[in-house]
């Protein structure tokens, strides 16, 4: 019995440390701060852990940690009101030891335009195409029909594909000069 | 020609969550992933690790006092 007892809290332990990098991920998708998402990941620990009876071992995990941590974010947005969004600016130097196949300016571009998003779009874009959740667990995580989940992410898509379209309208303008200057060249 | 698809169109027709434009050959879906695991592959700060253990630790103290009590309790 306590052998059993002692199995079962083993398992959400270690359930809970694997599931925490991609929900410290999501915290600060969230909050837009490392700081703050380690503390929002800390009161989400807490209140887990107090919490895991109620949560039956061999269903997922994962959502119901995001769930906590969502739910956790919003109720101290609304007691301590909305916090003028100042940029994470620790994060591009961060970006920049990180190996990728993207240049930092790269990902440091599509991420001012991920945070120039709707929350709800936001965090719909990322529960779907980075977390990894169906549109169902998504919808239950946000607390929103399916159809609601699916609206926002394909929202928030048509406005990224725009934002990102923009920016690189701009970096191929020095090659649409030098294209012209060539063409002229070859015409005299 | 037209009766059956090439490897292309199959491939196109795979159903990984078609009309989410998420996938791996979008990219905005690959830069998602890309920020997203920058911060996964940071690894976990130690203070939340730490308690972690501590809260670990805690409840199989009071578990251990609890359960003394209750073998008491049975016999």
């Amino acid at each position: 019995m306590s052998s059993e007892l002692n199995a079962d809290s083993t398992g959400f332990k270690r359930e809970l440390l694997a599931t925490l990098p991609s929900l410290r991920a999501f915290a600060v998708s969230l909050s837009g701060k490392h700081d703050k998402a380690d503390d929002l990941v800390q009161d989400t620990m807490m209140k887990a852990w107090a919490k895991q009876t109620s949560f039956e071992m061999g269903t997922n995990i994962k959502a119901w940690l995001f769930t906590i941590l969502r739910n956790e974010f919003y109720s101290q947005m609304r007691k301590r009101g909305r916090e003028i969004q100042d940029s994470d600016g620790a994060f591009t130097e961060r970006l920049s030891v990180h190996p990728s196949q993207y240049g930092v300016m790269d990902l440091a571009d599509f991420k001012k335009a991920l945070d120039a998003l709707p929350d709800d779009q936001r965090e719909a874009v990322i529960l779907i195409g980075a977390s990894g959740f169906s549109y169902e667990e998504a919808a239950e995580i946000c607390d929103c029909a399916v159809g609601t989940m699916k609206s926002r992410v394909s929202r928030a898509r048509t406005r990224l594909a725009d934002l990102l379209k923009v920016s690189g309208e701009a970096d191929y303008g020095p090659d649409a000069v030098s294209t012209q200057v060539t063409t002229q060249q070859h015409l005299t | 020609m037209k009766d059956k698809p090439t490897m292309n169109e199959l491939s196109s027709l795979r159903p990984r969550r078609p009309e989410d434009g998420l996938g791996p050959n979008s990219d905005i879906g690959v830069k998602l992933r890309a920020l997203y695991g920058a911060v996964q592959d940071e690894g976990i700060p130690s203070h939340l690790l730490d308690l972690l253990e501590k809260l670990d630790e805690s409840e199989a103290r009071a578990r251990g006092a609890s359960e003394g009590h209750s073998a008491k309790g049975q016999k």
